[in-house]
Parts: structure tokens; sequence; C-alpha cells
């Protein structure tokens, strides 16, 4: 454990009666870097994002974020919503989970909601108009539109988010969390669906948020190039275990990733299994 | 596209003689099968008390040859009109004539509403449908706070109008408090009963919390019957003191108003003053839910409609979000119900059955989920239109069946089908409710 890791997830284990989801599971997400969690289909990555997001309860194992302040907050004992409130934990979707009806602005504005709910004096405020709800309301518009712009979306600004292209309310999504103002924001499949121009947008996307925010980042992703050209730090999942960690060099040339990924013969079965601790 | 293809859709679009003919005599069996009993077949009670019976065969035989003969001249007519599309049926012209009206249609509508009582002055009874209308109007948008914005499916809204009520004509009779003090206390009341019936239903989503919301209306009416001692059971409240107009009284004596004002006294000033009361009430209601709406407490109960776990990963208390939707709509039911209590002078339980609940909820519904301008337009045809058909008398029902199904059909999101952004960069365009959640909580 060092003073640099945002996140500390400490022999997590997450069991749904006799399945073993998430099986004493243990790494590190450092402060201001990208860290990528990878393995295949049902290796229990989203378990993992669910955990740390509040959506679970963990059977057992902690999960300690710090803030840049040295405040640290034990994830495992808030429950949903005081997890993105309290603890600045913003996350998106494997299914892109967008308020459909609304528009790409009021999807912004619903995030900025507990800044907002203040300014508006608790709503009764804002029922009188008070100067100091429209300076906020003001603000809260700008910040918004600084993002739209920032994913190319201002032209669409007043559009229903259920109408946007695919691509585009994946990044309205990463926009949305982003309004929370996390110091961790977790990404589920942000590249899934999306083809190589739109992947390589959002890499950048991800990149220009790590260095202008200063937001860590902790990312589920399939999709190798952009795992692999964004990642500062990658660890490899399978059968609910950590299988491999380090940086994305490191874990191309690793025998047992590539077994996990690309299966091996039946006849090192035994082999691969007996190295995994299986 | 080559110049065969128009020909293909018109020959692919006409169905053959054969096709009218089998789908005639299906719908001509269906006839037969369910009319046979109902018009087939006459029960009545004998003179000695016995049943007695006898067959219709030659109007069961009209009904079935009607049935078929209609089904084949239906499906003529739909192919002499082709196939069914806003463009065809309604030229642009007309569209954008039409969107002219609809911007105009709500201020237009206030006005005359405002108008009503000068224009009718000496007609008792259209008064007497205006407040009643406005009084759904007002129930109509309450509920819409709690169905149409946050999307809780509440069949028990009837329960806190009643609180409403009770509260009023009990403060009043047992304290002699007057109404302009009763009314915010009723509200007040109301809405704590909103909350304490949010507590237990916020776990449960759509078709529960419906059930449970439904069986909170029947508790409320139950207790209300059964708690003789405070509300008088089914005997119900009476002499609940009318409204003073701040203070001074609407009656013929030296200190009422028609005295002050120096003109002669009539009954109709009452009328009209509660008119007034009931159009500032709704007015008040739809001002409060226009104004949240904008507020981040309105956008919280919308997001919560589209995507309850979404709101909970961006931090939003999807608890206290609930509970206070519940508290605002009942709030205002509240006010509904202490207007109600003192309109009438005289409230039992009867007054707050599941019909009533189920009446303003189809209001919702058939406005638009979520459209002001809808609800006030359903309201006004919902109660409206079952007084036109008065004289219609045991058809009543069925033409009213029949309007509503072809509603249904022709606008299945309402009146109003679409929302209106909350807020807009450079200009707002509505979004069609297709998109947008009915939620599931």
């Amino acid at each position: 454990m060092n003073e640099t890791s945002i996140l500390s997830v400490d022999h997590l284990t997450m069991r749904f009666g006799g399945v073993v989801a998430v099986n004493d599971l243990s790494f590190e997400a450092e402060r201001r870097k990208i860290t990528a969690l990878i393995g295949p289909n049902g290796a229990g990555k989203t378990t993992v994002f669910n955990c740390i997001t509040g959506f679970y309860k963990p059977t057992s194992g902690t999960m300690r974020l710090t803030h840049d302040d040295g405040r640290s907050i034990q994830l495992e004992r808030l429950n949903d919503f005081r997890i993105s409130k309290q603890a600045k934990v913003a996350r998106t979707f494997q299914n892109i989970r967008l308020f459909p009806g609304m528009t790409a602005l009021e999807n912004l504005m619903v995030a900025q909601h507990n800044a907002l709910m203040l300014a508006s004096g608790l709503t009764f405020l804002g029922l009188i108009g008070a100067p100091s709800w429209r300076a906020a309301e003001k603000h809260a518009i700008d910040q918004a539109t600084r993002w739209l712009d920032r994913i190319g979306l201002l032209p669409r600004a007043d559009d229903a988010a259920g109408n946007l292209p695919y691509g585009d309310q994946r990044r309205l999504e990463i926009a949305r969390a982003m309004c929370t103002e996390p110091a961790l924001l977790c990404l589920d499949e942000p590249a899934a669906g999306l083809n190589t121009r739109e992947s390589a947008a959002l890499s950048e996307l991800l990149l220009s948020i790590r260095a202008d925010q200063g937001t860590s980042i902790l990312l589920i992703e399939h999709d190798m190039s952009v795992v692999m050209e964004i990642s500062d730090h990658v660890v490899v999942m399978d059968y609910g275990v950590k299988i491999a960690e380090g940086t994305p060099q490191d874990i191309r040339d690793d025998p047992k990733v590539i077994a996990a990924y690309l299966g091996v013969e039946d006849n090192e079965v035994a082999a691969v299994e007996s190295e995994l601790g299986l | 596209m080559t110049a065969t293809t128009p020909d293909l859709v018109q020959a692919s679009r006409l169905p053959g003689v054969a096709f009218i003919f089998k789908k005639a005599l299906i719908s001509a069996l269906v006839a037969l099968l369910l009319f046979s009993l109902m018009i087939g077949i006459r029960t009545e009670a004998g003179p000695t008390g016995q049943l007695i019976y006898w067959t219709r065969s030659g109007d069961l035989a009209a009904m079935v040859v009607t049935v078929f003969g209609g089904s084949i001249l239906v499906e003529l007519l739909r192919q002499w009109w082709g196939p069914v599309g806003t463009v065809r049926i309604v030229p642009p012209n007309v569209q954008s004539a039409l969107a002219l009206a609809r911007r105009a249609i709500a201020p237009l509508l206030l006005i005359f509403t405002f108008l009503v009582p000068v224009i009718f002055y000496d007609q008792r009874y259209i008064l007497d449908l205006g407040i009643l209308v406005l009084t759904y109007v007002m129930l109509g948008w309450g509920l819409n706070v709690v169905v149409g914005l946050a999307g809780l499916l509440d069949l028990g809204y009837v329960a806190f109008y009643a609180v409403g009520a009770y509260s009023y004509a009990l403060l009043s009779t047992n304290f002699g408090l007057s109404f302009w003090v009763c009314l915010p206390l009723a509200g007040i009341l109301a809405a704590f009963w909103g909350v304490l019936l949010g507590f237990p239903v916020l776990r449960l989503r759509g078709d529960y919390l419906a059930i449970v919301t439904l069986a909170f209306g029947e508790i409320i009416r139950l207790v209300i019957i059964n708690w003789q001692s405070l509300t008088g059971g089914p005997n119900g409240v009476s002499g609940i003191p009318r409204p003073s107009f701040f203070g001074i009284p609407l009656t013929p004596g030296d200190d009422g108003l028609a005295a002050k004002l120096g003109i002669e006294f009539s009954p109709t000033h009452r009328i009209v003053f509660l008119f007034y009361v009931i159009l500032a009430l709704a007015l008040l209601t739809n001002w409060v839910t226009i104004r949240l709406r904008r507020l981040p407490i309105g956008r919280a109960w919308e997001a919560l409609r589209e995507d309850e776990v979404a709101c909970r990963a961006l931090g939003i208390n999807t608890t206290t979000t609930k509970l206070t939707a519940f508290a605002t709509g009942a709030m205002f039911g509240g006010f509904a119900g202490a207007f109600f209590a003192t309109r009438q002078g005289f409230i039992s339980p009867e007054s707050f059955t599941f019909q009533e609940s189920a009446l303003v909820l189809a209001i919702v519904v058939l406005g638009g989920m979520g459209s002001q301008l809808g609800v006030a337009l359903a309201a006004l045809t919902m109660i409206g239109g079952f007084e036109l058909f008065r004289g219609f008398d045991q058809y009543r029902m069925l033409v009213f069946g029949v309007a509503m199904v072809l509603l249904m059909i022709w606008r299945p999101r309402g009146l109003i089908g679409h929302r209106a952004p909350t807020v807009f960069l450079r200009h707002s365009q509505a979004i069609s409710s297709e998109l947008a959640g009915e939620g599931r909580g």
C-alpha cells in the first residue's frame, strides 16, 4: 500500500450463492493514472466494478479510496448513491444508461444534481428564483456546455439523448460521469461497439481527462488497442482471480495471459492450472 | 427504384376477395360466440321468483350479419384509403397551422376560463360544472407530479384527497378554524401521509407499487368509515363552514360581503367565488409544477423515471427524491380535498372510492404523462364529456369507452405526446415521448 494509490482493493471476494465471482482479489489503482482491468468474458470484471461503485455489497474484503487531501474512505461501508456523492467515484455502464428522453444538456445537468440541490436551497430558494440560484444554474449550464464542446456534441445539445448515434451516446455518458467532478472515474467497456476512428477519439478523450482534470481512471476494456495505448497499469483477471498485473508491455508477453485469452493445448491444461493455483 | 415498384406495392397491398371473406367470416364467428349468450338468451326472474328465459335468435342473427357486413365494409374502406400515415392524412400546411394552434391553445383556454363566470353568470349548472372540471384539473396536475414526472404509478391518490377533505372538515367543525388557515394545514397533513405511504413502498416497483398504493387508498377509506367517534363513519361530516372572503362571510346578513360592497346579495356570488378559488389553486399547482421541473429536484424526478440505476450512479438519493415526489403530489391532493369539503359542506367516505383514483389516473394518462396542458384538456374532456353524454343515459359509458379506445389507437402516448426540455442552449425542441421512459417504480 503506498500513498500514490487512489484506490486499494484488498482481498475482495464476492459470492453469489455458490458462485464465487471474485475471489480474494487485491490490486491498486494509482493516482492520476489509467488502470485497466482486463480478462475474458465472465472473469468477474464488472462484479469488481459493481462492488467499487456500491451496487453490490462485497462478501468480504476492503476497498479504500484516498483523496488528494489524504482523506480516506472505506467504500464497502457506503451504499449506492453515497459512493458517488461522498467518495466521488463516478461510473459508466456496459450497456449505456443515459436518460434517453432528456436532452444531452439535461443529462449533464442531472449529473450536477447534488451541487445544484444545495445551490437551490433544497428547492426553496430556487422556487422563488433567488439570484444565488440563478448564478449557480448558469454556472452549471456553462460547465455542461464545456463538456459538450469537449466531446464534440455542442451542436446536438438540445437533442434527445436517445436520438444520438451510439458513439455519441458513449461519449455523452463519460461526460455525464465527469460532470459529477469525480476523483476516480470507472468506465465499463467504453470502447464497446465503437469503430477504429471512434476508439482513437475515445483514447484521446480519456488521456485529456487524466491530464486536464487529474482524474484517475479505472477501466474495463476488451479493445486491446485502447488498453495498450492508454493504460499505465493493467490488471488481468480470469475466473475471479488476478492472474497477472503490470505495464501493458509486461502483460502482452505474459504466457498466463495468453493462455487465458487464447486457451491452451489439452495436454498443457494441468500444468497451466497448477501454475495458476486452480 | 424501378418503375414497376409502385405496381408491386399496389398489388401486395390489395388482398383478394377470399381474404376479405375469410376475415369477415372469422369476425362473424367471434360475434356469434360472444352474442349467443349476451343477446341470444334473455333471462329474467319469473313471477314466483324462478328463473325464466327465452331465446332471441332473430336479434342474434341480425347482430351477426351486421358484424359480417361491417367487417367487409371496413376492409374495403381500408383498401380505398391506403396506408395510414400522418403525412397523408394531414397536409404540411395544415400541420403548421395546427402547430400554431397548439401554441395558442393554452393562453386562450386560460383567458376563457377566467371569463367563464362572467359569460355564464346566470347559468348555475355551467358554473358548477366548471368548478368540478377545475377540481379534477388540479387533482390531475397533482397526480402528474407522481405519475407523469417521477414515473411512480399511484392508484391510491384519492387517499390524499380524502385526508385533505377530512382535515379541513374536522379542524373547522371541531376547532372553528377558517378555510384559509386549514388549507395549508390540509396540504401539510396530506404531504405527511404521502411520506408515510412513500416509506414502505420505496423498494417496490411497477405493478407491486400500484397494488400497494391501491391498498393504501382503501385503508384510508376504511379507517374513515370505521373510526366513528372522529369521522362520523359512513354518516360523514356535515355542516362544514363555507369559505369566507378573507374573513368576510358571503352571506345575506349585514356583515356579508354583498352588504359591505353595497350590492344586492345573490347566492351566485359564492359560486363565482368558489370558481375563482379553485382556479387560483389549480394555477398555483401548475405554476409550482412548472417551476419544480426546472429545478434540480424536478430534473431528478424525470431522471428517476428514465433510469433509476443511472440516478444512483450519479449520486442522487433516490429515496428522498421519491418521497418528495409523493409528498408534493399528495400536498396538492390535500389542497383539492380541502376545497372539495368547503364546496360541498358535507363529506362522507363515499366520495373517496377507488373510482375517483382511477378517474384522476385516467386523466393523467389520457393527457399525456407529464404534460400540463394535456392533463387540463383531458380533465375537460373526461368530466365535461361525461356531462355532455348525460342525455344518452345507459349508452354514456359505451360511447365513452369507444372514445377512449379510439384515442388509445391514434394517440397511445396521450393527447400531448411529447415533453418539452427543461433547459436548452439554442432552441427548445419537443422530445417525442416514444423516447421518454414511463417509469418502473
